[in-house]
């Protein structure tokens, strides 16, 4: 189980320029969970991730995976328990290595790496089985330098490197936002499919309120550094985007949102 | 060119060959811009000299020309890592602080070699001429440190670094710490050079203070344009062409200095290094350019 206990994140405290970018989450996160995260520019979505996956350490609150303090752990030791799918395609993998070391890299995640042949015959064989369920052809083309790859079979390989290892928590950051419609539809199917066979627990952040419905188990949505709602269950079930809008409203005392990007994607 | 000429550029080439894989580990690798090996190649050389005067093993004294460099190749990485110094500026630091420190090795600017044991007093045996078995045993050992950097780089940890300089934060999300890579690929680096400026003060007879200037531009020339030769798509072609590029720019310097009919001098040395540099960089772009206003003029 992940939790978070009264998670604040400050930039620039004490300057005119100081941020709250998190005010107080509280979040629990079951395993076998899949949250999906809305939210509008500036509601503390991408700093929430960042709190979780150790690239900032928090204000204020502790974050415990399995009831084992991890707030101030670097990304690096993180690793062992928290992988991540970046956004950017080309952030999630080195497009200077082959297909074969990418993978290789994630086969160690969070393990000591010593001075064995980071490539034997059997994590090849590995590697060609799992990218095999792409479907994608990419199993003939192990030793193919990843720069040679379109944006979405990237990120289609960044899941699969994600979830090689067992992990508590999988990260999925906007990971289909970079990639057109058709990839981001296909990359997202996969998403789903990992996760279920893999039986993972993600929190997966987006920037369509359809998108947050349609997967997963359960939905929050982020405004001004705060949860202002949390569904999941059977209260999610058929709910639909303008449902979520009237949630929002009640939370907010009748403010309405007003960030287009989110309302029309 | 004299078939002694020929073999000393062999040698020198196959000595700079390891200054070419340090300075492939550090700018390319781990994309750390390193001026450290001016400095840590004549403190290969001083370590190694005093070693040897005071009746040490030569090749110990080498050994020790290796961990020398290594710590040299720790403090700029630690200056960079730990203290957030830009890593080009913590290795021009540790390069002028080095030459204090070599200065204090040695205890004056300069000590011959000639009549004590090096590594190179066993050839004197094998019954071949002195300028042909140099750069035999120089083969030898560049072959064996060939051997032990491919294994390397292509171990689990050889990965991880290669990782850390491609995608830093790609590589922390993996769990790999990318400090404790930079200090492991600088120190590897440097002592590299170190073992280099070793060899090169016992096959040259003395170690001098001043060897170490313009070491980074011979090992980037070497790197950058065994390049343009060998396209480096594995790690084995990347370090041939290392090994190739040091060779070639050795054999290139003793043409250009030796054909009389172009009239440069030894001390035109440095222009015609840079010159070599500049080509090596700009050659490989001007293939697609020329390519490119051909298609131009006949659309």
């Amino acid at each position: 189980m992940i939790q978070l206990n009264n998670i604040h994140m400050t930039f620039g405290a004490g300057t005119p320029l100081e941020t709250r970018a998190l005010r107080g989450i509280t979040l629990d996160i079951q395993a076998g969970e899949f949250v999906t995260v809305i939210g509008s520019n500036g509601s503390g979505k991408s700093t929430l991730l960042n709190t979780l996956s150790g690239e900032a350490y928090p204000s204020k609150g502790n974050i415990l995976i399995d009831e084992t303090d991890i707030t101030f752990w670097p990304t690096s030791k993180r690793a062992s328990l928290i992988s991540r799918v970046f956004q950017d395609p080309l952030a999630g993998s080195c497009e200077n290595l082959t297909i074969e070391e990418n993978m290789a890299l994630a086969w160690n995640r969070g393990e000591s790496r010593g001075l064995s042949s980071a490539l034997s015959t059997q994590n090849r064989d590995h590697f060609k089985t799992e990218l095999a369920r792409l479907g994608l052809g990419l199993e003939h083309r192990l030793s193919d330098k990843m720069g040679l790859l379109s944006g979405g079979q990237r990120q289609a390989i960044s899941l699969l490197m994600s979830a090689l290892r067992p992990a508590k928590m999988i990260l999925l950051d906007e990971h289909t936002a970079a990639l057109d419609p058709k990839t981001a539809a296909f990359v997202l199917e996969l998403t789903c499919k990992i996760i279920k066979e893999n039986q993972l627990t993600a929190l997966m952040v987006t920037h369509s309120m359809q998108q947050a419905l349609e997967v997963g188990t359960r939905t929050i949505m982020l405004h001004e550094g705060k949860i202002v709602f949390d569904v999941s269950g059977e209260h999610r079930q058929g709910l639909n985007v303008s449902d979520l809008l009237d949630l929002f409203k009640q939370n907010q005392h009748g403010e309405s949102l007003s960030d287009d990007a989110l309302l029309l994607s | 060119m004299s078939s002694i000429a020929a073999f000393g550029a062999l040698e020198s080439g196959l000595v700079f060959a390891l200054v070419a894989f340090g300075v492939f580990l550090s700018f390319r690798i781990l994309e750390f811009p390193d001026l450290t090996v001016d400095g840590s190649f004549p403190l290969g050389a001083a370590v190694t000299a005093i070693l040897i005067v005071s009746g040490v093993n030569p090749w110990l004294a080498t050994l020790a020309a290796f961990f020398a460099g290594l710590l040299a190749g720790i403090v700029t990485a630690l200056m960079n890592v730990k203290l957030g110094i830009l890593n080009l500026l913590a290795s021009i630091l540790t390069m002028i602080a080095l030459y204090s420190i070599n200065l204090r090795i040695m205890g004056k600017p300069n000590i011959a070699l000639l009549g004590d044991v090096t590594v190179l007093t066993p050839t004197e045996s094998w019954g071949l001429p002195y300028y042909v078995a140099t750069p035999i045993l120089f083969a030898v050992v560049v072959l064996f440190m060939f051997i032990v950097l491919l294994k390397f780089l292509n171990s689990q940890t050889g990965l991880a670094m290669r990782a850390t300089g491609a995608n830093a934060r790609m590589a922390r999300a993996q769990g790999i710490q990318s400090t404790k890579m930079i200090i492991l690929g600088m120190a590897v680096s440097n002592g590299l050079v170190g073992m280099a400026g070793s060899l090169f003060a016992q096959s040259q007879g003395s170690a001098d203070i001043t060897m170490g200037v313009g070491v980074i531009v011979i090992g980037l020339a070497s790197v950058i344009g065994g390049e343009a030769v060998i396209s480096p798509k594995t790690m084995f072609l990347a370090l041939l062409a290392c090994v190739v590029g040091s060779i070639l720019y050795r054999f290139a310097i003793a043409l250009a200095l030796n054909a009389d009919f172009i009239g440069l001098k030894s001390q035109d040395l440095n222009l015609v290094t840079a010159l070599l540099v500049m080509f090596a960089i700009v050659a490989p772009k001007i293939k697609p350019a020329i390519k490119a206003s051909i298609a131009r003029r006949q659309r």
